[in-house]
Order: structure tokens, then C-alpha cells, then sequence
């Protein structure tokens, strides 16, 4: 039997839906990615405690009408990439959400 | 006898840049003329200032004109490095140092980081683009380097107000933003008017055959702002602001892709 695998969106970047596409900003080099509807529907439904097969299934199978053994396929593809950029952690445990990051000092 | 005590001059500058008052000390008075020369136009006669910097001039030593800024938060101050300067500024006790040699570029540098990192509170940021004011609006023309930011500024007619040639200054006002003028230069090396207006639209640069505006679709327009937008740091927190700001920014400001050959004409459309 496979592991699961769970994926979270990563602390470390800040997002946006503008019109039909999502806006992803990494804090790292401020490097912005734009995600197509595929990443945007797994991204959002990447909450570190639904594993990616569920969010496949659950999310993508059912939205793109694409069979599951494909779409996992796929999707493990995107997540690695996403994960590459440091968008998306990956685990084979339940990623606890992270706490916020501390506010500046107000200037 | 009379106690001994040693006296040191302090000079001051207070340097406003989009209203926020930055006080400069040094105890070097040619260094403070180079300041009050470098600044013109933005040096305030008031002694009030918001934050206060303490230069102290170092020895020249190399330095890669081309080396990277290096911006970090530390234990409530903020570090900002580069070849040529270390700057350290907490912003709760309203006060940093610069080490630094007596050059305008280094003190050019830190004053664009910490203006950043004080507009991103506020709603706002540096962005690459030359700005101007006409009929009371002011107009914005972002591109990398070669866009057309220098020749734009430098096309513009005599009723229009120059606000940068180089770098603009933007924060939200009521349900909208406002350009100020900056001393930040580009080739044209002309300071910008200290003045200030409220933006009417973005103009996203491109060099071309033909003079021609068309809009621009809010995730392009996003994209291009937020390609252009100064960002020092790679705080989480800091960019998230930022990102925000520039996403709120194209839903309330119109962008348009400016298409100009280098011709005065071009100046009929911004209106």
C-alpha cells in the first residue's frame, strides 16, 4: 500500500485571485507565479491534512473530469513543482498549519 | 577650574520624501552640504522628523557598484547592507545608524529601503516608473530599464509637473492612490517636484512603431506592476503587504499598455 502524501500551502508566500487566475508571490527573491486552474484548485485544497490522493478525487476528478490514476499522476508532478518553488510543502505526515509570522515593529 | 569637555558639531538635515521626515545627523559639515545639494527640494527647514539616522563616514574602501542590497530583520531592527554602506534601524525607537562613505548613493540607497519598508504599513511602495502630474492627475509609466521612463520624462511638455524620472512614490488615499514626488533620478537626473497628486493611471511601458494605449486585464496589470515594485526584503510579512497593496492597487487605478515611439506626441494622449 502506497503512503500518503500531504501537501500545505507554504507560510512563506502571499496569494491572490484576480479575474480567473490565482497570483502566488514568494517571499523568497519576490518571485510571482501565476497558477492555471489545475494548481489553483489543488493549491486552495491543500490545507496539510487532506491527503493529496483525497484532494484528487475529492477536488480535481470531479472538476476536470480526468481519471484518477492520471490526475494523481498529474498532480504529484504539480505538487512536486510547486514544492520546488517553495510554494507547497510535501510530507508523509499531516502538515500542522504554521503560526502566523510575527509583525514587524510598527514604524 | 572650569570642567573640560569635549564638543562635537552635529549637523542635521531633515530629509521629506512623500511626507515622512527622515532627520540625518553627521559631524561632518561638507558631507552635510553634499546632502542638503543632493536633496534639494526635499530638505525641510522644520526640526520635526518621524525617524533619525546618525551617519557615520567611513574610510573609502572597494566596492561593487553592482553588489546586491541585503535586507534582514533581527530582534525588532532592521540591517541593510550593501558594499558600500551597513545601516541598522529600529523602528520602535525611531532611530538607526549608517556607516557609510561621503557619497550621496549609499544614503540614496538606505532612504529607498527604509521608505519601503515604511509605505508597506501604510499601503504603499516604491515603484519603477517615472511620474508627473497634469491637469491635476498624476500619471505613472513603469518599465525596466530601457522601457522608456527617461524618454517619456524627458518628451513631457511644459504644463507637466515631473514628479521622477526613476522611481515613484505611491500610498493609498481615501479609496484611492497618490503619487508624491521623490529626489530618486534616473538618466535624466533631474529631481522630481516635491509635490503630490492623486494617480489616474498606470501606463505600462513599451517602445514601438506607433503611438497607442489599450487596457490591460487585471492579472496582466497586477503582473506588471508587480514587476516593477521595489522589494528589499525577503520578510513574509513584508511581501505579503506589498502584494496586497498591488492587487488592491490595479482594482482601483486604471492600467493601460503605453505603446510610444520616441516622439512629444505621445503626450496628447495622457490627458
Amino acid at each position: 500500500m502506497s503512503k500518503k502524501v500531504y501537501v500545505a500551502r507554504s507560510p512563506r508566500i502571499a496569494a491572490r485571485m484576480l479575474g480567473e487566475e490565482m497570483l502566488v508571490m514568494s517571499a523568497q527573491g519576490s518571485t510571482l507565479f501565476t497558477l492555471n486552474p489545475t494548481a489553483t484548485v489543488l493549491w486552495q485544497a491543500a490545507d496539510g491534512a487532506t491527503p493529496l490522493d483525497e484532494i484528487v478525487e475529492s477536488r480535481i476528478c470531479s472538476e476536470f473530469e480526468v481519471k484518477p490514476e492520471e490526475a494523481m499522476r498529474d498532480a504529484e508532478a504539480l505538487a512536486a513543482d510547486l514544492a520546488k518553488h517553495g510554494i507547497l510543502l510535501i510530507s508523509e505526515e499531516p502538515i500542522p498549519s504554521k503560526s502566523p509570522v510575527q509583525e514587524q515593529p510598527q514604524p | 577650574m572650569p570642567e573640560l569637555a569635549l564638543q562635537v558639531e552635529r549637523y542635521s538635515a531633515v530629509i521629506v520624501i512623500g511626507d515622512v521626515a527622515i532627520r540625518v545627523n553627521t559631524r561632518d559639515s561638507s558631507f552635510l552640504d553634499l546632502l542638503q545639494q543632493r536633496y534639494s527640494g526635499f530638505v525641510s527647514a522644520e526640526s520635526g522628523a518621524e525617524f533619525e539616522f546618525d551617519v557615520e563616514l567611513v574610510e573609502p574602501t572597494f566596492a561593487d557598484p553592482d553588489a546586491e542590497v541585503n535586507v534582514s530583520h533581527h530582534s525588532g531592527r532592521w540591517l541593510m547592507e550593501r558594499a558600500d554602506f551597513r545601516a541598522e534601524w529600529n523602528p520602535a525607537e525611531r532611530s538607526g545608524v549608517i556607516h557609510q562613505k561621503a557619497n550621496p548613493y549609499s544614503m540614496d540607497a538606505v532612504l529607498r529601503i527604509v521608505h519601503t519598508l515604511v509605505l508597506a504599513k501604510q499601503g504603499g511602495f516604491l515603484l519603477h516608473s517615472a511620474s508627473a502630474i497634469r491637469n491635476g492627475k498624476a500619471f505613472l509609466f513603469a518599465g525596466v530599464s530601457g522601457a522608456g521612463k527617461t524618454t517619456i520624462s524627458g518628451l513631457a511638455p511644459g504644463d507637466v509637473t515631473l514628479l521622477t524620472d526613476e522611481i515613484s512614490y505611491l500610498r493609498k488615499h481615501d479609496e484611492g492612490y497618490v503619487a508624491y514626488g521623490t529626489p530618486f533620478t534616473g538618466e535624466l537626473a533631474r529631481l522630481g517636484e516635491n509635490t503630490s497628486a492623486p494617480v489616474a493611471a498606470l501606463y505600462l511601458l513599451t517602445k514601438g512603431p506607433e503611438n497607442r494605449i489599450e487596457p490591460v486585464a487585471v492579472t496582466d496589470a497586477a503582473r506588471g506592476l508587480l514587476g516593477n515594485v521595489l522589494f528589499f526584503a525577503e520578510d513574509p510579512k513584508l511581501v505579503h503587504r506589498v502584494f496586497q497593496t498591488a492587487c488592491d492597487f490595479v482594482h482601483r487605478v486604471p492600467v493601460y499598455r503605453l505603446t510610444f515611439m520616441p516622439d512629444a506626441r505621445v503626450w496628447e494622449m495622457i490627458q
